[in-house]
């Protein structure tokens, strides 16, 4: 960490008030994120998975200044995003832009594709909309559309093409970083890849980082230096993808990629235990994976794991993170 | 039942689906066919638009008024084809049931899980009120709903997915089916959660000697849960097989190009996936010849002439395509084994 990063989040923390139930009691709260810290450098990629619920896209619209956290801070090239006045964050949006994960939900039918692509410019440099064709149209070609698709609508076109069109629209401003939820989940497998290898290739080119939040650990493993576990609004396991797939340290890590199913022959059923479903609201004094994990014990129903070194850039949450490092880990595929 | 365990349960023959769709008539399905006797386990994999879902919807008997369904259907020899609306719904979620992929949209929000589960019971079985609620407590209970006598009354939005999607399993095996088609039953669910629904219908499945179809998109989830597979692209059966057969050597160039469009894991960053290059055609447009032509690598002059037939590549597994010869040198699937 020689030079300052791009992104640094400190201690985000994101609390949601729940309708109240009764006027006696002070309402309920959801704490969707829970102390997450994080770092982007420049030209990198962090990937973030975890389950439904476990706080990725809260992660995603805090980092993109679409929420106010309750508490921490979100800083982009040294500018705390919620400090800035709204003109300002108006104008920093040029450096951070977002792909979202529904293409037919994200692109406006009623617009043509030149007009959706441009709309970024139009809003952050006010100019004449004419001389953003020749951009538009770089753009589309940089995503692999052609000039010709300017006068398009949406429907016209298919869910990889929509996808590419939506990147294309965050890529106009030049933005250094990118942040996608779930880009690829609707698609195609084939299709899938076309769009990961544009992906790859666009941060080749452009120098972006990206941050990936997916719920499939073979797609963040393809894009991402750099994954992120959450379990609860925590970070539960950090690092590189060769740590967190080959030495993985989290018990939580382990039953996300033992869930994956593996497509090769002699596959056969594998019988996973059953796991108690986890709940936000209840405020818990130990580890929150205490009750789903097979190693818990009396110490972690207690005592708090903190987000600790295990290895070389790896962090794990996890009081037994050796002994789960020592397991035989799940085979990968070829 | 016993006596007629080696007859096959349904055999589906020709199979055709022409759909009225806002670009035309199309071909949505095209020579399915298949046969399946009791307990066994058979996958449809594909993309959006190969014909999987539709196929489904044709053995359901739910298919738009529109739609002109050709061949046959028989299920314990009757044919299905044709069957008038009354003696359709006499079937369906009596001996024939399906889970749907959503499992938010697949249930009445107006109404509580108890009613939704115990309706086929009342219907089909003429449970009384009283008989139906206990069968859909036990229900509820065997596919592991927590609490179930306490939250039969509850209504859909009170669960999480992975719950819904419990309920939409009980109320498919409410009458005891002797076919259940579920159609990508957890595509909407996570990773962990996927595993346990899968777990769930394949004990239910065995316990019940039940026979069952099942649609992915997914190569994983087809790889570890049925005993057959089917391969479909543009409408057609592009390749078909033992589950094991067809994984440790791929023939035909469409699954094997699914297969290596996967992002898989551990493989390192800066790996480039190998793309199909195209995207799914639709259905009114479909290439003439084999509808994989446009998109295949191998394709040759002979493919587009007409649509190839299914050879037989090896025990029980056969591929529709006239190149397997080269296919099937690269031995794709066989790292894996």
């Amino acid at each position: 960490m020689s030079t300052a990063p791009l992104l640094d989040v400190r201690d985000l923390e994101q609390r949601y008030t729940l309708p109240r139930e009764s006027v006696f009691r002070p309402p309920g709260q959801v704490r969707a994120l829970n102390g997450v810290s994080v770092q982007v450098r420049a030209g990198k990629s962090l990937g973030i998975v975890g389950e439904s619920g476990s706080g990725k896209s809260t992660f995603a619209r805090v980092v993109m200044a679409l929420e106010r956290p309750t508490a921490g801070q979100v800083a982009l090239l040294g500018r705390d995003l919620n400090r800035l006045p709204a003109d300002e964050l108006r104008r920093a949006r040029r450096d951070f832009q977002m792909v979202f994960q529904d293409p037919y939900g994200s692109l406006d039918p009623r617009q043509t594709i030149a007009r959706i692509v441009a709309e970024p410019l139009t809003v952050l440099e006010g100019a004449d909309r004419t001389t953003f064709r020749d951009r538009v149209a770089a753009v589309l070609r940089q995503v692999g559309l052609r000039d010709a698709d300017m006068e398009k609508y949406p429907h016209e076109f298919s869910g990889g093409q929509r996808q590419r069109i939506a990147i294309a629209r965050a890529l106009i401003t030049q933005p250094k970083l990118i942040v996608a939820d779930e880009p690829v989940s609707a698609l195609d497998v084939s299709v899938q890849a076309q769009v990961l290898n544009l992906m790859q290739d666009l941060q080749e080119q452009f120098g972006l980082s990206y941050i990936l939040i997916s719920h499939d650990l073979a797609v963040v493993d393809y894009l991402c230096d750099e994954v992120a576990v959450m379990y609860l609004g925590r970070i539960v396991e950090q690092g590189r993808p060769e740590d967190l797939f080959e030495r993985c340290a989290h018990p939580y890590t382990r039953a996300l990629l033992e869930a994956v199913p593996r497509a090769r022959a002699g596959g056969g059923r594998r019988r996973r235990g059953a796991q108690a479903i986890a709940s936000h609201s209840a405020v818990t004094t130990g580890c929150p994976y205490a009750s789903r994990c097979p190693l818990g014990d009396q110490h972690c129903r207690e005592v708090p794991p903190e987000l600790r070194k295990v290895g070389e850039g790896h962090l794990a949450a996890c009081h037994k993170a050796e002994a789960v490092m020592a397991l035989p880990q799940a085979a990968m595929e070829g | 039942m016993a006596e007629c365990s080696n007859m096959p349960l349904i055999v589906v023959d020709n199979l055709g689906v022409r759909l009225n769709t806002s670009r035309g008539p199309a071909q949505a399905v095209r020579g399915v066919s298949f046969a399946l006797t009791r307990g066994e386990t058979l996958g449809l994999v594909g993309e959006s638009g190969c014909g999987k879902s539709v196929t489904a919807l044709s053995l359901m008997g739910l298919l738009p008024d529109s739609a002109v369904v050709t061949g046959s259907v028989k299920l314990d020899g009757d044919e299905l084809v044709g069957l008038a609306d009354s003696d359709y719904c006499r079937l369906r979620g009596n001996r024939i049931s399906m889970i749907f992929q959503e499992p938010m949209t697949a249930l009445n929000p107006m109404h509580t899980i108890g009613n939704q589960v115990a309706e086929p019971l009342r219907r089909h079985k003429s449970y009384s009120a009283a008989q139906a609620r206990r069968e859909a407590i036990a229900l509820l209970d065997r596919v592991g709903l927590p609490d179930p006598a306490r939250r039969v009354d509850a209504y859909p939005h009170q669960f999480s997915g992975g719950q819904r999607q419990r309920v939409t399993i009980a109320m498919a095996l409410a009458c005891e089916p002797d076919l259940l088609i579920a159609d990508e039953p957890t595509t909407a669910l996570d990773v962990t959660i996927q595993g346990q629904i899968l777990d769930l219908i394949a004990d239910l499945v065995e316990e019940r000697g039940m026979s069952m179809i099942l649609i992915s998109h997914d190569l994983g989830v087809i790889a570890e849960n049925v005993q057959r597979m089917m391969v479909m692209y543009g409408g057609t059966v592009v390749e078909s097989g033992p589950t094991d057969e067809v994984f440790r050597r791929m023939g035909h160039p469409y699954t094997q190009g699914l297969f290596r469009a996967r992002p898989k894991l551990g493989a390192r960053k800066g790996t480039r996936l190998r793309t199909i290059s195209g995207t799914v055609p639709e259905l009114a447009d479909l290439p003439s010849g084999c509808t994989f032509s446009d998109r295949c690598p191998l394709v040759i002059d002979q493919c587009r002439a007409a649509l190839p037939p299914m050879v037989d590549v090896g025990p029980g597994h056969f591929a529709r395509c006239i190149r397997t010869d080269v296919s099937m040198a690269e031995r794709v699937g066989a790292l894996t084994a």
